[in-house]
């Protein structure tokens, strides 16, 4: 490999040493194409004829009145697929275009990047395989209908606990089978050195975007920037916009699930302890003598138990805050949020809309926040409605 | 303790290295097993902690994974029970391992302890050359050999700087691919012994895939210093959770079976 793939000492490759050679491929296409101008003139175009960018930023005004303060929401929901995902899947498989790979894999949680990723394939021309864990097989069904429409194969992964983690696992399996001619599009900015800086590449629009629009549509700056965090990347694409923007507070906000004094939740930063996962070193859920833990979360998305290093650096140095908020308050951010504004948020960007509430009374009243809605609700009703019942 | 210079300078043939899951099915068993395959015949021995998320091994290796934690398998215990090996006979002991559990354990300390307990080598399946130094150093203070693993893919380049790192044996893997039983033996694995053989003299030990004498044998005649034989034996446990006994035998009779096919050859 030609970087070392770390954020402090977070990151790296930690991987069998079969993989290698096609990260080293994926690492070379990546630097020799991103400012390639055929390449990304063609990923321009992409993106706003066929993913819908620029996305707008909207004054939620009820919202704000609400929690008393202003918020903004960055609108990635409306992008083609509903959710960020697509500004990624596009980036990655133009980039297996380019390095003539006609097969790609995934793995995917709630199926938007499965989603993303088998719509991009079609487009593309691309021969899709979508790993899903089998619970999410069931709790996501629409979303598995979409994906075969679209003409992947969805495998359905039951090891473990049927989730994300075991998707990966089996993905990674096929991957070290079939090297030579598969492309893994990795759906987040975690595994190994390339991926956390390809996709946080790939996610950078939001960011970059999110910051002019503030500076046109506000006059100035945010005062806080806000996004879910699961393995981490459209937080990481709205958060890079702002790095150097040192008086901007930037928030990350985790999944509590039933608690942080249970098991059941899937808060890495917040409770997890460094260890070695899916080919890097960063914070990980796990038991004291390193077995890695099973997560809980009422959003899928979210539902890993290791975050991308880049977080873990931002959280280490101090210029990133994270928290975490539990499904309740989730499952009640949704509802609010859903009856002032007339959008259905995803369940994953519902964490930081519950963070928002529980700052009301918090801060002033003439805060300017932007919160990055990631992805649309549409496909969490069902889930939603179940909870209500109960 | 014997070292792996003279098991292989010892051996008129290829070593026999049969891999087990310490504690699959249960603790007991599976020391049981292992003192069967040393007395049908293994020359060294691979041992693998089991671990939560295995993504080098399919899926009979998985399995025997999640019996062994089932069974209250931690890396402590899986010490405990090498010590039980080495006491019952003085073989050397490669442990296989995910690098989550030595970091947490945490490394040196891991190291140390396993070498008390009579170890002879480190391979770490996720931790690659480039991070070797990680466990290269804390492995040389504590005594230990390294192993790391050379696919066929890797290029010559890399394989020789793997060869430098390297203090027991070069573990070769057969095919592209994880841990499995497969009918026939790639056809990539005696170019890539003539490779590494070209490359440097430290011992190439082959596995992945060898589910048959005649593999083993294949193996051994393109110039590998051992065969290393995993999930055929793992499958024997599997195939008879309900009977140890026969348990035993098949895995006696297969390991004797391929080291007369070794002798043989």
């Amino acid at each position: 490999m030609k970087h070392k793939g770390r954020f402090g000492q977070f990151g790296g490759f930690y991987v069998p040493e079969v993989l290698i050679p096609a990260l080293e491929e994926i690492e070379d296409a990546f630097y020799r194409f991103k400012d390639d101008p055929k390449f990304a003139a063609e990923l321009d175009n992409l993106y706003k004829n066929y993913a819908g960018r620029p996305t707008p930023l909207y004054f939620a005004q009820r919202f704000s009145k609400h929690v008393g303060f202003n918020v903004y929401i960055k609108r990635e929901d409306l992008l083609h697929g509903g959710a960020h995902k697509v500004n990624n899947t596009l980036g990655q498989c133009l980039l297996a275009k380019y390095m003539n790979k006609t097969k790609i894999i995934a793995e995917t949680g709630a199926g938007q990047h499965g989603l993303a990723t088998s719509m991009t394939a079609a487009l593309l021309g691309l021969e899709a395989k979508i790993f899903m864990g089998a619970l999410d097989v069931k709790r996501q069904s629409v979303n598995v209908h979409k994906m075969r429409l679209c003409g992947a194969e969805v495998c359905p992964v039951s090891g473990g606990t049927g989730t994300l983690k075991d998707a990966i696992n089996d993905a990674l399996r096929y991957w070290t089978a079939n090297i030579t001619d598969t492309f893994y599009v990795f759906g987040s900015v975690c595994g190994p050195h390339p991926f956390p800086t390809i996709v946080k590449h790939f996610q950078t629009p939001i960011g970059i975007e999110a910051r002019s629009q503030s500076i046109n549509t506000i006059g100035r700056l945010p005062d806080i920037i806000t996004a879910c965090v699961g393995g981490g990347s459209n937080s990481i694409g709205l958060f890079s916009g702002f790095m150097d923007d040192k008086d901007v507070r930037i928030v990350g906000v985790e999944p509590a699930g039933r608690g942080l004094d249970t098991t059941e939740h899937a808060a890495t930063l917040a409770v997890g302890k460094i260890g070695v996962f899916h080919g890097a070193k960063s914070y990980l859920l796990q038991d004291d003598v390193g077995q890695v833990h099973e997560t809980e979360s009422i959003s899928a998305g979210l539902d890993y138990p290791a975050v991308g290093p880049e977080h873990c650096q931002l959280k280490d140095s101090g210029r990133a805050e994270y928290t975490a908020v539990n499904d309740e308050q989730v499952l009640d951010a949704f509802g609010i949020f859903t009856k002032l504004e007339g959008i259905l948020p995803a369940l994953e960007s519902s964490h930081a809309i519950a963070w928002l509430i529980t700052q009301k009374g918090v801060l002033p009243s003439e805060t300017n926040v932007i919160l990055n809605l990631s992805g649309r609700g549409d496909k969490d009703v069902d889930i939603v409605e179940q909870n209500r019942q109960m | 303790m014997t070292s792996y210079k003279e098991v292989f300078a010892n051996l008129n043939r290829a070593a026999l290295i049969p891999f087990f899951v310490i504690g699959d099915p249960d603790f007991d068993t599976s020391l049981e097993l292992v003192k069967a395959a040393i007395d049908a015949g293994a020359d060294i021995l691979e041992l693998g902690i089991p671990f939560s998320d295995p993504i080098a091994d399919g899926p009979t290796i998985q399995k025997a994974d999640i019996r062994a934690l089932a069974a209250g398998m931690t890396p402590r215990r899986a010490l405990e029970f090498i010590k039980a090996v080495t006491d019952y006979k003085p073989i050397p002991i490669g442990l296989l391992v995910y690098y989550n559990l030595v970091y947490q354990y945490p490394t040196e300390q891991f190291f140390a302890d396993f070498k008390a307990a009579g170890g002879s080598s480190v391979l770490v399946a996720d931790l690659c050359i480039d991070d070797a130094d990680e466990i290269a150093i804390p492995a040389s203070n504590a005594g230990l050999d390294t192993v790391f693993m050379v696919t066929p893919n890797t290029t010559d380049d890399r394989a020789a700087i793997i060869a430098s790192k390297t203090t027991g044996f070069i573990y070769a893997v057969s095919t592209l691919g994880v841990t499995g039983q497969r009918s026939t033996l790639s056809d990539m694995v005696a170019p890539l012994i003539t490779r590494l053989k070209d490359l440097t003299d430290i011992p190439v030990c082959v596995g992945f895939g060898i589910s048959e004498p005649a593999h083993a044998v294949q193996v051994a005649s393109a110039g590998a210093d051992g065969v290393i034989i995993g999930s055929k034996i793992v499958k024997f446990i599997e195939d008879n959770l309900s009977d140890k006994d026969k348990m035993k035998a098949d895995i006696s009779a297969f390991i004797a079976e391929i080291s007369s096919a070794l002798s043989l050859s």
